[in-house]
């Protein structure tokens, strides 16, 4: 019944794969897609700590906090292209997004 | 003991669920409050697990900002999102395909996860039990001594992130009248003083 390493990686392991899961299903929601980004690097997070936890060691946690940084920043620039394109198109659906051809 | 794994399992199930519903909502708004739901019950991992500084750091950034910031957008955005899961159907056989096998590996990986103490690195900065130093008190030490740069750096990117965001979405509409501290400064006398010698009778 002790809740040990397993389980959390267990709990991580899910939600990483409902973020990728979410990616593929909303293909054309942009804003979708941002969030189950998000959901991913909360996966990530789970795993850090957990493991620094287990392991007796802080730097996982340290290393949490920078992934958490780097996830409020990617959400700020990532919705504020989203929002200067839904001014100068009008959708954000992303089969429109091809204007560079990639 | 006990009343920590049914914790454990009450916050990973909350998470979890929460976590197909950010996927499967049909409205964004509702997506984005799952997704403020799977935050809080992450957070309520983390405290089980003794990491409450940043449990805490959890619920201020990602629910405090992060999903604040995706409702603003969400609702500012007016967008028909009806039309937009036309094709959900059509992408769930290769999306669950992949996510089953990826999940399938990463548990494989994780359950037959065990820590050995034979070939096991020593850890770097060890957590020391007890109340005499606490989750918040260890991190602040080392994350301000021996990870000071990479602190400075993480405040680094929330600069830039801050610039950026800041310059891509201020617009300057036109026809709108606004003040130009230079242009009052760079004033002169002979540009804004006209002196006009005036008739007696007859007005300018």
């Amino acid at each position: 019944m002790a809740i040990g390493l397993p389980h959390y990686l267990t709990v991580a392991a899910i939600l990483f794969t409902l973020g990728i899961f979410g990616i593929f299903l909303n293909r054309k929601n942009v804003i979708v897609i941002l969030m189950s980004i998000e959901l991913m690097l909360l996966a990530v997070n789970i795993n850090f700590v957990a493991f620094s936890v287990f392991r007796n060691d802080l730097i996982g946690q340290v290393f949490a906090m920078i992934v958490l940084t780097v996830a409020a920043a990617e959400a700020a620039i990532g919705l504020a292209i989203l929002v200067v394109y839904f001014r100068s198109r009008g959708t954000i659906r992303v089969e429109d997004i091809n204007m560079m051809k990639g | 003991m006990i009343l920590q794994a049914i914790l454990f399992y009450i916050f990973a199930a909350a998470a979890v669920a929460a976590g197909v519903m950010v996927v499967a909502a049909r409205n964004p708004v509702h997506s984005v409050l799952f997704l403020i739901l799977a935050f809080f019950s992450t957070a309520g991992l983390f405290v089980l697990i003794g990491a409450e500084f940043l449990a805490m750091i959890l619920v201020i950034v990602y629910v405090g900002a992060v999903a604040v910031l995706f409702l603003f957008v969400v609702m500012m955005l007016n967008i028909d999102f009806a039309e937009m899961r036309s094709g959900f159907v059509r992408y769930l056989p290769i999306g669950a395909l992949v996510g089953l096998i990826l999940l399938a590996e990463l548990v494989l990986v994780a359950a037959s996860w065990a820590l050995t103490a034979s070939g096991a690195v020593a850890p770097m900065a060890p957590i020391k039990g007890g109340v005499a130093l606490s989750n918040t008190r260890a991190l602040g030490d080392i994350l301000y001594t021996r990870y000071l740069f990479a602190f400075q750096g993480a405040g680094l990117i929330l600069l830039v992130a801050m610039i950026g965001a800041i310059v891509l979405t201020l617009r300057h509409r036109a026809g709108v009248r606004r003040q130009s501290i230079a242009a009052q400064l760079a004033r002169t006398r002979a540009q804004s003083v006209e002196v006009v010698k005036v008739p007696i009778g007859e007005g300018v």
